[in-house]
């Protein structure tokens, strides 16, 4: 038996799926008047169960393959140079030292490099992964510091790491912007987010604030932020011909060939991208220019090329969080009602990317208010482009917005908690469409009460514990459910029963595996262990992004259209001497390892049975999502409430988090271990982003200066309290299995948390980030 | 990284002979040092492993001091019972550094001799006269959240990152050396350099000498004394400003008062002056803020770390609370003061 046969097993066991009753079919899609995915309903199978992790087995041993990992004969290794100013021209060159020096093969510069296009951009098209649009070492221009300026190959990473420190490379600078604040004062711009603009007015947003009796007017910052994966960017990349085979590690298979076909001028089918095990991407591991310079490099020399970035490398050949700096504006009524919300602000960008950090996205449902004023400005900077980084938009701008409301809550002398529930609004306020669910006041009831919210001293500065200050803040959490177009998914059921789904998605670590396991052993009656789940390959089915928290929505329509398909050919293959003849596709449902007749479950046959028949070894059918109707017609989000205990010191102003609790509103949970540890792995990084994260950018040349794990701080154990998860567990009736994403929420709505109960703790009030020591003295 | 032949020294004088000789350099726990080598900041083309010569023990002196080996561990160091029983203080700053892998790796001669953080100096890309000489000062109008306030010069602003180095400094304790010209015995307070207009020298030791063990007297802390270290997380992170603190209580009185600040200085800062003005005295929050203010004469800041001033001035307010109450900082419950 495999080990991850045993795993599934073991799971199996803990999981005691009981099916006893047919699952009926999914609706092809989840349009209004639609009905709700019958899986909702099924309380006995698999989904919500703690299975472990089926992938866990072959980490822990060592066996899991990650993309520096494939073997292959003759292989170079990459090394590449950084250039050191952030805008001008290469004057010299001189790889002389480099070429000379042992192991190398190849120094590949501007000189020698292949022609080739520049990378889609992320966004310009529907599998467009790129990080920047910029020429690929294609001319002696600079565009930021740290850009790559040449590429070693050599024979062992050492010989080409020591190669690298031997180029000399002089530059002709030219005048850079680096400082945020000249770029703002010279020029500004309304950004676009996904081609769509993000201003937005409701009403007189700024005369109803200057009518408000009370009202909140000021501004928050939050600084750049880096990627640091435990897995640094890697790729193992061989010309088979003419044909591109990348072992990647990518959140977009799919997105990542295609781009690089478009780069190569090839087909997409001549472009193989595979990434079988990722070591977490948070939004990174998209197509930056290490895998094209690796293709490069590998189409010069007709060597396979592995090119894994250093931790320095991924600073700066990798794009992070941008910086913000919003306007957060807040006018309420006495009772509490919010009369004018205003969240505004500007964000840094290059001209190379598309990526205006949103932070104004949590505004747009979080809160009902009679008028709105919404803007997201974009200055440019000569620095690296940024880049999508776990939420966001919300994990910065639910910083500002909730610690506005919590600022409104004090003005009040209102609970913050009571405050929000007078703002519950009916319908997404600036939408006007109908939420598909929200209980975040559910939420908020049960979060509190676990919490014990009602102990808090609402008096800042008056709970004290010896030097320390001790304070609770609570704020709300927030992210969207998206499904993006383009699922598809291919079912091969064979002869022994065993049903294999294939679909070009992504495990990061997260557990979608596992849990789509569960998902499609619940809706084919299947055990665990007979369901077989392939993904993270470009040649499969399907174009599944593993971002804004849409891959487990994404999977589900592709896996239910597959269904649809399957059933169909199904009953064809069974024919009229089974129990199911004469049946059509809704009258049937999954169940004991085959189809049953939905009220009359004793007329069932196993699908082994159906095949054999029938004398099939397998059947395979393919099929494709329907378009993401649902978002259109709903609002659909989810909440969470966020509950922080801290401990200040009032001497030196040190910050413990002592207790932390977040309540979430997912909507249905598939996998209650995978799930908390989402949620926990979010808050941790929430909580590093509230009190240390930050990249030292200097902005006299625009360079990273603490592109390492000790000088780039992200919490320790130390730093991090025991962390309670719970959530309330109602489905989406929108939304496949009823569940709505839950890869970035965690992270939301901490920074506000946090900054609220040192508020609580201390009566000061820090809207910069992150909130260290020095701004608490 | 360079290309380096890798010599294992057979004893001192012979490990002291090649290491007189240029690119050569000591290979301790290689904890900073091949860090250093990686990046490139560290070029040698010989390395010496001392790692393995004998002065590895941690052994009673005649008069109740006691020396530890250069080459001891510093977990071997910290847990060792004679040292947490007599000299706390040092124990307690040890486990406040770095982490246990990395300080069951690291030597106490390694610990000495280990060189800045400074952002600047691990970038080969940027001008820095510590690395390079009279290539100018990156840090001066650059990021410089983490460096010193005090004894800086116009050529470095770097800090000495060590933590045991500050209760060293307290402690009063010896560096003994041995090199090609025979052996020496450097003052704990004479062995780290300000930076000058020589930045790349970090302390005193001339080429060849090797730290052999650091003496420590028999006059100790076992009661008043804290290690009280502030940073920006509460594990694997860098002092902003530490301070070890060492009293002898008579009476009521402080007898006696040693102190020390880190993460302000190219070394371990003590101000005779301050300890000086404690002693004879009650202990009260206006002796200590006079104090406070005695150590941190003359402090300026270099923009981001101004913060730094104040928050060393409160450090060593609340380190002289805790060492002259009897309640030493913890370094594992850090919720507590
Ligand atoms: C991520 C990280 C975090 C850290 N955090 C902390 C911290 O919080 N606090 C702290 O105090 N330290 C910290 N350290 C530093 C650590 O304490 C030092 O790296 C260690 O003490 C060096 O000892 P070593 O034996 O490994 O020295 P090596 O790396 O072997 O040598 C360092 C230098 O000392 C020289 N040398 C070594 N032994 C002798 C000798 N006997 N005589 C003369 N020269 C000698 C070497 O030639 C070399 O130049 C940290 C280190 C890292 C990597
Ligand atoms: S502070 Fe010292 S070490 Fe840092 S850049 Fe300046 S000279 Fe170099």
């Amino acid at each position: 038996m495999s080990i991850l046969e045993q795993a599934k097993q073991a799971a199996q066991g803990a999981a005691q799926s009981v099916i006893q009753k047919a699952v009926e079919l999914a609706p092809e899609s989840w349009l209004p008047g639609g009905k709700p995915d019958p899986l909702i309903h099924q309380k006995h199978g698999l989904i919500g169960k703690p299975v472990s992790r089926i992938d866990g087995p072959l980490k822990v041993q060592g066996k899991a393959t990650f993309a520096a990992e494939f073997p292959m004969d003759g292989l170079l290794y990459a090394s590449v140079a950084f250039s050191t100013v952030p805008k001008g021209r290469i004057a010299s060159l001189d790889t002389s030292a480099a070429e000379a020096a042992p192991g190398v093969v190849l120094v590949m510069t501007y000189r020698n490099a292949p022609r080739m296009k520049p990378m889609p951009v992320f966004m310009s098209n529907a599998k467009a992964a790129g990080g920047d649009n910029l020429p690929v070492m294609q001319d002696d221009r600079i565009h930021w510091n740290g850009q790559p300026v040449a590429l070693v190959l050599a024979e062992t990473q050492e010989q080409a790491d020591h190669a690298k420190s031997l180029i000399r490379v002089t530059y002709e600078a030219e005048p850079a912007t680096t400082r945020f604040v000249e770029a703002k004062a010279q020029n500004t711009q309304p950004g676009l987010f996904m081609g769509q603009p993000m201003k937005q007015e409701i009403g007189d947003a700024e005369a109803a604030l200057a009518a408000a009796p009370v009202k909140v007017d000021v501004t928050y910052t939050t600084p750049r932020h880096n990627h640091n994966a435990i897995e640094p960017h890697a790729a193992t990349i061989v010309w088979q011909g003419d044909e591109l085979l990348v072992h990647d590690a990518s959140q977009a298979v799919t997105h990542t060939a295609w781009s690089l076909s478009e780069v190569f001028g090839i087909e997409e089918s001549q472009v193989h991208v595979t990434s079988p095990y990722v070591g977490g991407g948070f939004g990174s591991k998209s197509l930056w220019q290490h895998q094209v310079l690796g293709a490069a490099a590998a189409k010069l020399t007709g060597r396979p090329v592995r090119i894994a970035l250093s931790r320095e490398g991924v600073y700066r050949m990798t794009g992070g969080r941008t910086l913000t700096e919003q306007r957060m504006a807040i006018g309420a009524a006495q009772d509490g009602r919010f009369e004018a919300i205003i969240h505004t602000g500007t964000v840094a960008m290059t001209h190379h990317n598309a990526m205006p950090e949103p932070f104004i996205l949590p505004t747009r449902s979080a809160y009902a208010a009679r008028t709105f004023k919404l803007d997201v400005e974009v200055t440019y900077l000569d620095m690296i482009a940024n880049t999508f980084m776990r939420a966001p938009g919300e994990s910065v701008g639910t910083f500002a917005l909730e610690s506005a409301v919590d600022e409104v809550a004090v003005a009040l002398g209102m609970d913050p908690v009571a405050l929000r529930m007078v703002n519950e609004p009916s319908e997404d306020p600036t939408e006007k469409k109908p939420f598909s669910s929200r209980n975040i006041v559910e939420a908020y009831r049960t979060g509190a009460e676990r919490f014990g919210w009602t102990k808090r001293n609402p008096v800042p500065g008056s709970v004290r514990d010896g030097e320390w200050q001790v304070g609770m803040g609570v704020a709300t959490s927030t992210y969207p459910y998206h499904r993006m177009p383009g699922g598809a998914a291919r079912l091969t059921l064979t002869r022994d029963g065993r049903m294999k789904v294939e679909i070009a998605a992504h495990e990061m670590g997260m557990g979608t595996s596992t849990a789509q396991t569960q998902v499609t052993a619940d809706r084919f009656g299947l055990q665990l262990d007979q369901v077989d789940f392939a993904y993270g390959d470009s040649f499969l089915p399907g174009q599944v992004l593993a971002g804004g928290s849409q891959q487990t929505a994404s999977i589900g329509a592709s896996v239910v259209a597959a269904q649809h398909a399957m059933v169909a050919e199904l009953l064809k293959l069974a024919g009229n001497d089974s129990p199911l003849a004469g049946l059509r596709a809704d009258e049937v449902g999954g169940m004991e390892g085959g189809l049953a007749k939905l009220d009359e479950p004793g007329r069932h046959e196993t699908y082994a049975s159906i095949l054999s028949r029938a004398q099939r070894d397998e059947v395979a059918v393919v099929g494709s999502a329907p378009p993401p109707l649902e978002t259109m017609h709903w609002s659909m989000h989810s909440w969470g409430a966020m509950f922080c205990e801290v401990r200040v010191n009032s001497v030196t102003g040190e910050v413990r988090v002592s207790r932390f609790l977040g309540s979430f509103d997912c909507g249905r949970i598939l996998n209650a271990k995978t799930a908390s540890s989402q949620f926990r792995g979010g808050i941790i990084m929430g909580l590093g982003m509230a009190l240390m994260e930050e990249t030292q950018f200097d902005e006299r040349n625009g360079r990273i200066m603490n592109p390492s794990l000790a000088e780039y701080h992200v919490p320790v154990h130390l730093d991090v309290p025991e962390i309670d998860v719970m959530w309330t567990d109602i489905a989406d009736p929108h939304a496949p299995m009823g569940a709505r994403g839950i890869g970035e929420i965690g992270i939301t709505g901490v920074g506000a948390a946090v900054a609220n109960a040192i508020y609580n703790a201390t009566g000061k009030r820090i809207r910069d980030l992150p909130i260290t020591l020095d701004k608490l003295m | 990284m360079n290309r380096f032949s890798y010599h294992r020294a057979g004893d001192i004088a012979e490990a002291a002979q090649m290491g007189a000789e240029p690119d050569t350099r000591f290979l301790a726990g290689g904890t900073n040092l091949v860090d250093l080598m990686k990046a490139n900041v560290e070029r040698p083309t010989r390395l010496v492993d001392i790692s393995r010569l004998s002065q590895n023990t941690i052994e009673d002196l005649p008069e109740g001091g006691l020396r530890l080996g250069a080459f001891a561990t510093n977990a071997d160091t910290a847990y060792d019972e004679r040292v947490e029983q007599r000299y706390p203080l040092l124990s307690s700053a040890i486990l406040a550094g770095a982490s246990p892998q990395l300080r069951n790796a690291a030597t106490n001669g390694g610990n000495l001799n280990q060189r800045t953080r400074c952002y600047y100096f691990y970038d080969t890309e940027t001008p820095c006269n510590k690395r390079e000489p009279g290539s100018g000062c990156s840090a001066i109008g650059g990021v410089n959240r983490i460096h010193a306030i005090l004894g800086t010069s116009e050529a470095c602003i770097a800090t000495h990152p060590s933590d045991m180095c500050v209760a060293l400094a307290a402690l009063e304790a010896e560096v003994r050396v041995q090199g090609p010209a025979g052996e020496r015995v450097i003052a704990f307070a004479d062995y780290h350099r300000l930076p000058g207009d020589e930045p790349w020298k970090d302390n005193t030791l001339q080429p060849g000498e090797i730290v052999t063990a650091i003496d420590l007297p028999a006059d100790s802390f076992t009661e008043n004394y804290t290690y009280l270290k502030l940073r920006d997380r509460l594990s694997y992170a860098f002092a902003l400003v530490s301070v070890a603190v060492g009293l002898k209580m008579e009476g009521g009185k402080i007898a006696k008062a040693r102190l020390a600040l880190g993460g302000v200085a190219h070394k371990p800062w003590r101000v005779p002056a301050a300890e000086a003005l404690l002693e004879g005295q009650e202990p009260s929050a206006d002796l200590f803020a006079q104090a406070a203010d005695a150590m941190l004469q003359g402090a300026v800041g270099q923009g981001t770390n101004d913060f730094k001033i104040e928050l060393a001035r409160r450090a060593i307010r609340r380190a002289l609370r805790q060492a002259a109450a009897g309640t030493p900082q913890s370094q594992t419950n850090k919720q507590v003061a």
